[in-house]
């Protein structure tokens, strides 16, 4: 990604709308986030975890994509079996200290085996980048000042783990032992 | 002890590499102090009362002659000439500048050091016996399993944003002296009745202003299995420990709330999960490999009894009298383990100088001695020395000023930083324990109290460990004035139990002689080779108390 903007068309979205880094690269972002109490729109929608409890039946009967948004004190678990009919998680970062999206994610991955997409949103900082991606969150909301080259230096700070997380990646262990 | 291998080294390398650009970011702006302050507390730099404080990590206190050389080095070249060991073995350096601080981390890298989560809400330095490999009383070393964890945790992506802090330290002797159950998470090393070695797990445990012993969440867990069992603890609490509270976001408070019961379900639970999933099981080979960096040093076939020895003893009242207090029995005849006091009489406690930590290499390296330790009760520790070196090292550490006689005694004092360099303290701790130390430095005093351990904290935050000691003294602001409140019957050993305050607290010029006036009501009391802590735990606080506040009956 030679400039960092090049994917990312801002004539087509919102002036509010934070970039969208989705596996990497700037993507247009189709999900729309839905008020508790506004209609939902065709294309996909992301409502809270409040409003997927109350509308379940509709959400689910829906031919469209869904998503849910969770709050820093809300467990995946609370969606029970039913994650694995969303295309998309949102996790909540109300402030860069609240870790437990972190726990969030990883239990999406390894526990509940979600493979769709596991978005990002709130105050989080460059220097959590590298973390939220090895726990398993693919799409980040980014602030402006994190620029897609920026986004790639967060990722590449690092070369080696020494633990194992939902990224799959081989630990130093495993690499010391010619894994 | 341990080595870095490539992987070790790069990754140091690299984490330099990330806090240099974070002091960057910080000081062109772009990054705010709210922002930078958790950034740099993950690698041990706070912001003090006049200065920042750098924080340096030494993984479960082993120090080699080159890395004490590298810490008298940074001492000179970027603080005043001294550093600072701490009650969790590491050493901090009070007047770095900011600058300066990647430079230092670049020299440190260069001899195998780092201070790598030495603060913030991560998991922590990891500590252990300081005594560890050397003990007679020792069922296995626990230097291999804390540096296996503390690779673990050495940027865990899901637990660097815990809510609070999280304190691991590891033993494996009848007698504990890493302080096991006043820590976050505790691991032991038990044998079962099949004389297989594994792991007790004790969580919850901690002082600040809420002190709790630590529960057992774990009876037995496999050696293979001790990281896939901490990944348990750690995800519990990070998704359930309160953040609404920084007071009462610590795991004790959790682990409290829930019931140790419930706790202990929880964990189970996470932990069948994340053995099934097998990535976190630590195979017996990679215990192996690790556990050899930590092979003692080939013993000489000593006889116990050295003649170089006893001869020094009959010779040299002062050799005799610290060989009777700062050494310790190691399991090979005819070694020694050599505690070298950093009370000195009148001095602040756990400072070593520039001058000091120098000839301290030097003389490792002139005795064959490849390794010292940092103990909690900040001071040093030989672990492995020929008892026939012993009259020759005593005269050098003598010269050195670190061949006081106290090691447990009444003024091998600890003392947080308290309000001389802190902004968090409400009080100065570090006067009071030289005001106590000159106070009782007669040594025939000392000796006849005996075991007596004082704990200095200059605030709630009990980094003095005051909870645990068997005085323990807390500072405390009243309309900006400086009281201390006194604990009794506290211990951070085997038998652990929080102190109990004893009063209302003494004013500055009043707190030495309540001291006093205590051990000296233990003087009168005792029967037998009772301990002050053991008359304490007969009798009570009442005798203590009334004695200590006698003539001020009005307070009580």
């Amino acid at each position: 990604m030679p400039d960092g903007r090049s994917t990312y068309d801002s004539s087509t979205r919102e002036p509010t709308r934070m970039p969208l880094i989705k596996n990497g690269i700037l993507v247009e972002d189709h999900f729309e986030t839905i008020a508790d109490d506004a209609p939902f729109p065709t294309n996909g929608s992301i409502v809270s975890l409040a409003r997927f409890h109350k509308d379940r039946e509709t959400l689910l009967a829906r031919n469209a994509l869904l998503g849910v948004r969770l709050k820093s004190g809300e467990s995946p678990e609370a969606l029970g079996e039913d994650v694995l009919r969303l295309s998309v998680i949102v996790l909540e970062f109300p402030k860069f200290r609240d870790g437990r999206a972190f726990s969030w994610a990883r239990m999406l991955r390894t526990r509940l085996g979600f493979t769709g997409e596991i978005r990002a949103v709130g105050h989080f900082l460059y220097d959590q980048l590298a973390f939220m991606h090895r726990v398993g969150i693919d799409a980040f909301e980014v602030p402006e000042n994190i620029t897609l080259p920026e986004f790639h230096r967060a990722l590449g700070e690092m070369t080696d783990v020494y633990q194992p997380s939902a990224d799959g990646r081989k630990t130093i262990r495993q690499l010391r032992a010619g894994a | 002890m341990y080595r870095y291998d490539e992987f070790d080294a790069r990754f140091v390398k690299e984490r330099v590499a990330q806090f240099r650009y974070q002091v960057e970011r910080r000081l062109s702006g772009e990054l705010t102090e709210d922002e930078f302050k958790p950034l740099r507390l993950m690698n041990g730099l706070y912001l003090q009362l006049h200065a920042y404080m750098l924080r340096i990590a030494v993984p479960y206190g082993t120090l080699s002659a080159r890395q004490l050389r590298m810490l008298a080095h940074i001492a000179r070249k970027y603080d005043k000439g001294y550093g600072h060991f701490t009650t969790r073995q590491n050493i901090q350096f009070n007047w770095p500048k900011l600058v300066d601080v990647p430079d230092i981390l670049d020299d440190l890298a260069t001899v195998e050091m780092h201070a790598l989560q030495t603060s913030g809400n991560c998991i922590r330095n990891v500590t252990a016996d300081h005594f560890a490999g050397a003990a007679a009383d020792e069922i296995e070393d626990p230097r291999p399993i804390a540096e296996i964890i503390r690779q673990w945790s050495s940027l865990h992506p899901e637990f660097s944003y815990l809510p609070r802090k999280f304190k691991i330290a590891v033993g494996g002797a009848a007698h504990d002296r890493a302080a096991l159950k006043f820590h976050d998470v505790a691991v032991e090393i038990v044998k079962n009745d099949a004389g297989e070695t594994g792991y007790r797990v004790y969580a919850g445990g901690g002082m600040g202003r809420t002190p709790y012993v630590g529960h057992v969440v774990g009876d037995f867990v496999a050696k293979t299995d001790i990281l896939a069992f901490l990944e348990a603890v750690m995800r519990v609490y990070n998704q359930s420990g309160r953040r609404d509270n920084i007071y009462k976001a610590r795991i004790k408070i959790l682990v409290n709330a829930l019931g140790p019961e419930e706790m202990r379900r929880q964990v189970e639970r996470e932990f069948a999960e994340i053995k099934t999933g097998g990535t976190l099981e630590v195979p017996a080979e990679e215990i192996a490999r690790i556990t050899d960096y930590f092979a003692p040093p080939k013993f000489e076939p000593l006889s116990d009894a050295s003649p170089e020895f006893e001869a020094a003893r009959n010779a040299d009242a002062n050799f005799r009298a610290w060989s009777d207090i700062n050494l310790s029995t190691h399991r090979a005849p005819g070694y020694s383990i050599v505690t070298i006091s950093l009370k000195p009489i009148g001095g602040v406690p756990g400072d070593a100088s520039h001058e000091q930590l120098d000839a301290l290499a030097d003389l490792m390296d002139q005795f064959g001695i490849a390794e010292i330790r940092v103990s909690h009760e900040q001071n040093l520790v030989l672990p492995h020395v020929r008892k026939k070196d012993l009259p020759a090292i005593h005269t050098r550490l003598a010269e050195l000023g670190l061949a006081t006689a106290n090691a447990g005694l009444v003024t091998d004092i600890i003392a947080c930083p308290g309000l001389d360099y802190c902004d968090l303290a409400n009080a100065r701790s570090i006067p009071i324990a030289q005001r106590l130390s000159e106070r009782f430095a007669d040594l025939k005093r000392q000796r006849d109290i005996g075991e007596l351990k004082i704990k200095i904290s200059g605030c709630i935050n009990a980094c003095g460990h005051h909870h645990a000691g068997h005085i323990g003294i807390l500072g405390v602001d009243k309309k900006g004035v400086e009281f201390y409140q006194l604990q009794l019957g506290g211990s951070g050993a085997e038998d652990a139990s929080i102190g109990e305050i004893l009063g209302p607290g003494f004013g500055e010029h009043e707190i030495v002689d309540a001291v006093e006036r205590v051990v000296d009501t233990y003087l009168e009391k005792r029967e037998g080779s009772e301990r002050f802590l053991d008359t304490v735990r007969r009798l009570g606080l009442e005798p203590f108390k009334e004695r200590a506040y006698a003539g001020w009956a009005f307070h009580i």
